[in-house]
């Protein structure tokens, strides 16, 4: 502090006059690194790996009293604004608007006035608070208003819908070739050990197929086992022949298939004095694999209203919040299905307000954003884009919350448009207005929002799925047709 | 001597009667007090009507033209009315949003609104500034989804930006407050560009 003194008075710093100081600050700064070393113990050997749409990265675990423990302060920071405070044997915490108190070596926490339960105590270290990492499925949600999934023997946390899934499937026999078709860029670590080819997914939310062993049928790649272990998915592709993978499709697409050598011994009409010449296959893959890159889905796709919100009472056993996750869900099913990667930011009844809604849809940058409604008046489907105010957006640098939509307008109206057209060639009532709804007018990017009315007078139709397939098919093949507009804006 | 004679010749007559007449009265007024309890417990409540305490507008009628929601084919229409209108700017604009919700209550409402929802105020902010003053009725009451919000709150503006000249932005507010959302989907957490609601009033007519 007294070296900044001294510049700011605009006198050039004698090397001496420097030197002590400059003493001093080293001293101090060793000072606080073997009291930091001292005081948080054994360095820690695991990791809890945590996925979200704001950043991946990892927390360690240390072990007290015979359980596993993260540190709440660290495991929230990258998400949001933290702070914390100790104050005797309570420690406040705040996580943007919640508020959260916990007790010295209770097992119970109060989150936004209600109780929380913590399963094991919760412990204060150097005023650091940590909690259980088996209560973080039960604990996060309620500070984060959103669904938080737990994989608790591998030491994985999904914060949201940000899982990357795959398909496997196998081309061509002569050689063959395993195709891996990912729901977003990966760049795994490979191995390659006798008989399998080892692919380690440390940084990515790969999650496991409807079954872990994947069998193809064929003798050359006969399978390949999915398994979680230490913060990390892997996925060993058996083969009878060595075998090398290739990236492709943006990191979307790894190939595995026999070595040149390999293919021709594992063709049959292949000469056989080929085989002995066969070398050793790479130890990684060749082709260049995408860097890290923050986490991007083309599509988000908002389940309106949920938790204390229950939207729209449509009768008396069914209400709107429970019929925009089923939308959502048939919705990011077709979208998928046709190769455009979709997160549900509500796929649980969380509490999550406008504002946060705009926030994950903001920093995911994603290409459109569409919140889904249902209701029991009109007839067919209503596409919607923000109501803005007509001029008046001239700020500068500067982007207005109530206004972030005004650049994207053309292009949400545009792809609204598209939207229409296609219902209204699949013979569904539409129209396409403009609409005072949050938080169209938040998102800075393309955004709709698409209200589902029954056909006729049965509102139990909004919960048919042939119905709901209708109109999710028929939105996301706009949104294809509309891919290249929207990607460019992305 | 016997007690009363005794009492006789120690209290005068004249109290004796007084206290007489007095106990008498009281009992009198016991009954009364009791039949009138019985008689209001008996008559049921008059609901009052809190916003209608103004003297209801005399004078010459004028035609204003209101824009009502149609919830059965989701449009808004314009209709012409005949309505008293005093000669004051602010009347003026608290005097038709009245009509329009009167419309709104009658039997034959295309967009029926809960018992006892009204607009409390409606205050003219210079320079071009509106706000609307709603009960919690009216919200609270008030049917939820996209479009029959959206219907609403075109309808409430519409009908002000067209009767009152120079109103450029409108504010709603439910019971003097600010409200997030009309009844879980329209916007009311910011002020209305007129300019913008009547382009929607123009998507919303029927084709």
């Amino acid at each position: 502090m007294r070296w900044t003194r001294v510049r700011s008075a605009g006198v050039p710093p004698a090397v001496a006059r420097v030197s002590r100081p400059r003493n001093r600050v080293l001293k101090a700064f060793t000072l606080v690194v073997v009291c930091s070393l001292l005081l948080s113990g054994v360095p820690a050997d695991k990791y809890l790996s945590v996925y979200s749409v704001a950043a991946n990265y990892s927390v360690p675990i240390v072990q007290r009293e015979g359980r596993d423990y993260v540190g709440l302060l660290e495991l929230l920071e990258p998400l949001g604004r933290v702070n914390a405070k100790a104050e005797g044997v309570r420690w406040r915490l705040r996580f943007n608007n919640v508020d959260g108190m916990f007790f010295l070596g209770k097992t119970h926490a109060r989150v936004q006035d209600r109780d929380a339960d913590l399963i094991g105590k919760f412990l204060m270290e150097n005023k650091r608070g940590l909690v259980p990492v088996t209560a973080l499925s039960s604990l996060l949600p309620r500070i984060l208003g959103g669904p938080v999934t737990l994989h608790e023997q591998s030491d994985r946390l999904f914060i949201g819908s940000v899982g990357t899934h795959f398909t496997a499937a196998l081309s061509g026999d002569n050689p063959p070739r395993l195709v891996l078709h990912f729901s977003a860029p990966v760049n795994p670590t490979i191995a390659n050990e006798p008989g399998a080819l080892r692919m380690t997914f440390s940084r990515e939310p790969v999650v496991a197929p409807a079954s872990p062993t994947l069998t193809f049928g064929n003798k050359t790649i006969p399978s390949a086992i999915f398994s979680e272990t230490k913060g990390a998915a892997v996925l060993t592709v058996n083969s009878s022949v060595p075998v090398m993978a290739t990236f492709g499709g943006d990191g979307r697409t790894i190939t595995i298939a026999p070595t040149g050598a390999a293919a021709q011994a594992a063709t049959p009409n292949a000469p056989a004095s080929s085989a002995s010449t066969a070398t050793p296959p790479p130890a990684t893959t060749a082709g260049a694999p995408p860097a890290t890159a923050p986490r991007r889905y083309f599509a988000v796709i908002d389940a309106s209203h949920g938790g204390d919100d229950r939207g729209e009472t449509l009768s008396s056993s069914l209400v709107e919040k429970d019929v925009t996750v089923a939308l959502a869900r048939s919705l990011r099913q077709e979208l998928e299905s046709r190769g455009i990667t979709a997160l549900v930011l509500r796929d649980s009844d969380a509490n999550l307000t406008l504002d946060q809604r705009a926030i994950f849809a903001n920093a995911d940058h994603a290409a459109i954003y569409i919140a889904l409604h249902a209701s029991s008046s009109g007839r067919g489907v209503r596409v919607y884009t923000a109501l803005l105010p007509i001029g008046d957006n001239d700020r500068g640098p500067f982007r207005s919350w109530t206004t972030a939509q005004h650049a994207a307008l053309p292009l949400s109206q545009s792809t609204a448009s598209a939207v229409a057209a296609e219902l209204q060639r699949r013979q569904v009532p539409v129209r396409a207005l403009a609409a005072p709804l949050r938080p169209l007018n938040n998102i800075i990017g393309p955004a709709i929002a698409i209200e589902l009315a029954p056909q006729g007078s049965d509102v139990t139709q909004l919960t048919a799925p042939d119905y709901q397939q209708l109109v999710t098919s028929a939105v996301a093949t706009a949104i294809v047709s509309s891919h290249d507009a929207l990607g460019g804006a992305q | 001597m016997s007690l009363a004679t005794e009492v006789q010749t120690r209290i005068p007559r004249n109290l004796l009667i007084s206290m007489a007449v007095l106990v008498l009265a009281a009992l009198g007024l016991s009954i009364y007090a009791w039949h009138v309890r019985k008689t209001v417990v008996a008559t049921p409540a008059v609901p009052v009507n809190a916003g209608s305490l103004a003297p209801p507008v005399a004078g010459p009628t004028e035609r204003v033209t209101l824009f009502v929601a149609h919830d059965e084919d989701g449009t808004l229409r314009a209709e012409s009315a005949q309505i008293p209108m005093p000669s004051g700017r602010q009347q003026r604009a608290d005097e038709v949003l009245q009509a329009l919700v009167a419309r709104y209550l009658g039997k034959s409402s295309p967009h029926a609104l809960g018992p006892g929802s009204e607009v409390r105020s409606v205050f003219l902010v210079d320079p071009g500034a509106a706000v609307i003053d709603l009960n919690a009725a009216f919200a609270d009451t008030h049917r939820s989804g996209v479009l029959v919000e959206e219907l609403m709150v075109t309808s409430l503006i519409q009908t002000i930006a067209a009767n009152t000249p120079g109103i450029l932005k409108v504010k709603i507010l439910v019971d003097g407050k600010e409200r997030d959302t009309l009844a879980g989907h329209a916007d009311l957490s910011d002020f209305y560009d007129v300019t913008a609601v009547n382009q929607l009033a123009i998507q919303l007519q029927p084709q």
